[in-house]
């Protein structure tokens, strides 16, 4: 059985900014027994997932451990499956490549797929609110990595998802840009207040952002940590430190060196 | 953030406790002169060392001939050859005119009006055989490329009907159309469809995937994925087959005025073969090589415009 929610449904542009809580109670996504094989090997094996209208979770794991085919599933963009997925109508994908229109310019690729005619005031909005207001009217080969996901991110918001899915999309980046961006999306999160699945294998981006961290092994959940340290967190703090060492344990990575000396503190 | 630690690796201690059993160091690239030990096996190195200013680009450009006149060269290097083997005797008139008798002809020809209107016939041939190539081979592209049933259905045929030698088409189409105009427009129509068709063809089956999945995230359906990702993703491609499609148009046309032409450039070459006026046949093709020059301008500055988007390689 497959309940989908439906195909991605475009917002009402006319609509004020949400606040509080996605429309539906309860939860955002709903799965139970979710099972996909490629070629008869089963890549998610009767996975049970719940997230929160409004909360933030991180899915960490190993390359090739289901993590992005199970967001692609989410996406909808994957309907190969057996069992019970809901999700919200209104979903938003962010890739790890920005993955914008080369020949549209940077304000039409953020509008791109809202009914009705291409919004320029709208676009430049959500721009502005990743910091890139002025760069509306460029073509994206002048964007740096950095600034053309941060477009991908106003994309996504444009649409004001309920559910958010982010497929690494700082994996590309450098350690300094990547460190900006991981803030921005916090502070948008913190803003839009959607549901974000954010799939990633950094574990210290993991504990910064998300409410809930859970770890992904042989085709399901193998371990969920919830993340209760105030916000803005800092990296260098003893419960942070001790939560990431925890997390790499989990995913098999014996820490060593100063990280877990600070950790047994 | 990965928090592995690396082991500082330890070989250059080791390598000073037992330097014959050590491995070679890695060799580093250009070491000051002198700075290497004595005892150091010496690394191996392809660049000489030293120091070298970087010039800025301004400065550098400055040297040298600028790049028109240096193009320009080669061109009028063989006219002056070809001047000077006429002026000689050792090229005579009946083999080839010299520049300066098939500047002349070119200039009594364009005078009197007979050149004008011979370019006027030929280029209306080109141009409506272009035109009706044009649409069949984009029709056909787009039929194929989008649809699977149309690839199926076109996909093959359009091959096979592309081996075979659209020149040698010739006598078939007097057969079925006769000497007048419609067989030489046949020809060109021939000749453009098929460059268009593959090159269309291929770039919408090249548009990157990723791309329109993005778009189907967004919402897009169908027809708006054709519109906004498919089509726009095969403009490159496309405007490569337009070059093809003219540069054959003119070729075609070079073939079919060769038959029966009563007027146009052909019929110009065709005339003055008669009577060995070499002059009169050079200026022709001086005539359709400038024609095909200024088609494939059009293009590429059509190019230049429609993808100003695309951040490609420019050539050094």
């Amino acid at each position: 059985m497959t309940t989908y929610a439906t195909t991605p449904a475009a917002p009402d542009p006319a609509a004020p900014l949400r606040k509080g809580p996605a429309a539906h109670d309860g939860t955002a996504v709903h799965v139970r027994g979710l099972v996909r094989a490629f070629a008869g090997r089963r890549v998610i094996d009767g996975l049970d997932l719940d997230i929160r209208p409004g909360e933030f979770v991180a899915l960490l794991g190993h390359s090739g451990c289901g993590k992005s085919t199970l967001l692609r599933i989410l996406a909808g963009l994957d309907r190969d499956i057996e069992g019970a997925v809901t999700v919200p109508r209104r979903r938003a994908v962010a890739f790890q490549a920005p993955r914008l229109l080369p020949w549209k310019r940077v304000w039409r690729n953020v509008v791109l797929g809202l009914p009705g005619r291409a919004d320029r005031v709208l676009a430049e909005r959500y721009l502005a609110e990743v910091g890139l207001g002025q760069r509306a009217s460029v073509w994206p080969k002048t964007l740096s990595g950095g600034e053309a996901q941060r477009v991908s991110l106003a994309r996504a918001l444009v649409r004001r998802p309920d559910l958010l899915l982010l497929d690494e999309p700082f994996g590309a980046l450098d350690a300094l840009t990547r460190s900006t961006a991981q803030r921005l999306v916090g502070e948008l999160w913190a803003r839009h207040d959607c549901a974000v699945l954010l799939v990633t294998h950094d574990v210290e981006e993991a504990v910064l952002l998300a409410d809930r961290v859970l770890v992904m092994r042989d085709g399901g959940i193998a371990h969920e940590a919830a993340v209760d340290l105030p916000r803005p967190r800092d990296i260098g703090a003893p419960p942070f430190v001790a939560l990431r060492t925890a997390l790499l344990a989990q995913l098999g990575v014996g820490a060593t060196g100063p990280a877990a000396a600070d950790a047994t503190a | 953030m990965s928090t592995e630690e690396i082991p500082a690796p330890a070989q250059q201690s080791t390598q000073e406790a037992e330097p014959a059993a050590a491995p070679p160091p890695v060799p580093r690239t250009g070491p000051a002169p002198g700075s290497a030990r004595p005892d150091a096996p010496q690394p191996v190195t392809t660049v000489p060392g030293g120091v070298e200013t970087v010039r800025p680009d301004h400065e550098r450009r400055r040297r040298g001939i600028p790049r028109p006149v240096r193009r320009s060269f080669g061109p009028l290097g063989a006219l002056l050859l070809w001047w000077l083997l006429s002026r000689t005797g050792a090229l005579s008139a009946d083999t080839l005119a010299s520049p300066v008798a098939v500047f002349r002809r070119g200039w009594d020809l364009a005078a009197d009006g007979t050149l004008g209107s011979a370019i006027w016939v030929s280029a209306r041939r080109v141009g409506e055989g272009f035109l009706i190539g044009a649409l069949a081979g984009t029709a056909l592209a787009l039929l194929a490329g989008l649809f699977r049933l149309g690839e199926d259905l076109i996909d093959a045929t359009v091959g096979m009907l592309r081996a075979l030698p659209w020149v040698g088409l010739i006598p078939l189409f007097i057969v079925w159309f006769g000497i007048d105009e419609t067989p030489k427009i046949a020809l060109v129509v021939i000749a453009v469809t098929f460059p268009l068709y593959f090159n269309i063809y291929a770039g919408i089956r090249g548009v990157d995937d990723q791309l329109v999945e993005a778009g189907r995230v967004l919402g897009l359906g169908r027809w708006g994925l054709i519109r906004h990702i498919v089509l726009p993703g095969a403009l490159p491609s496309a405007l490569v087959g337009l070059r093809y499609a003219l540069g054959s148009a003119w070729l075609a046309l070079v073939f079919a005025e060769q038959i029966n032409a009563g007027n146009g450039i052909g019929y110009l070459m065709n005339n003055a073969e008669q009577f060995f006026q070499t002059d009169v046949i050079v200026v022709c093709l001086v005539v359709y090589a400038v024609l095909g020059l200024v088609s494939d301008l059009i293009v590429r500055l059509a190019t230049t415009y429609l993808l100003s988007w695309r951040a490609s390689f420019d050539g050094a």
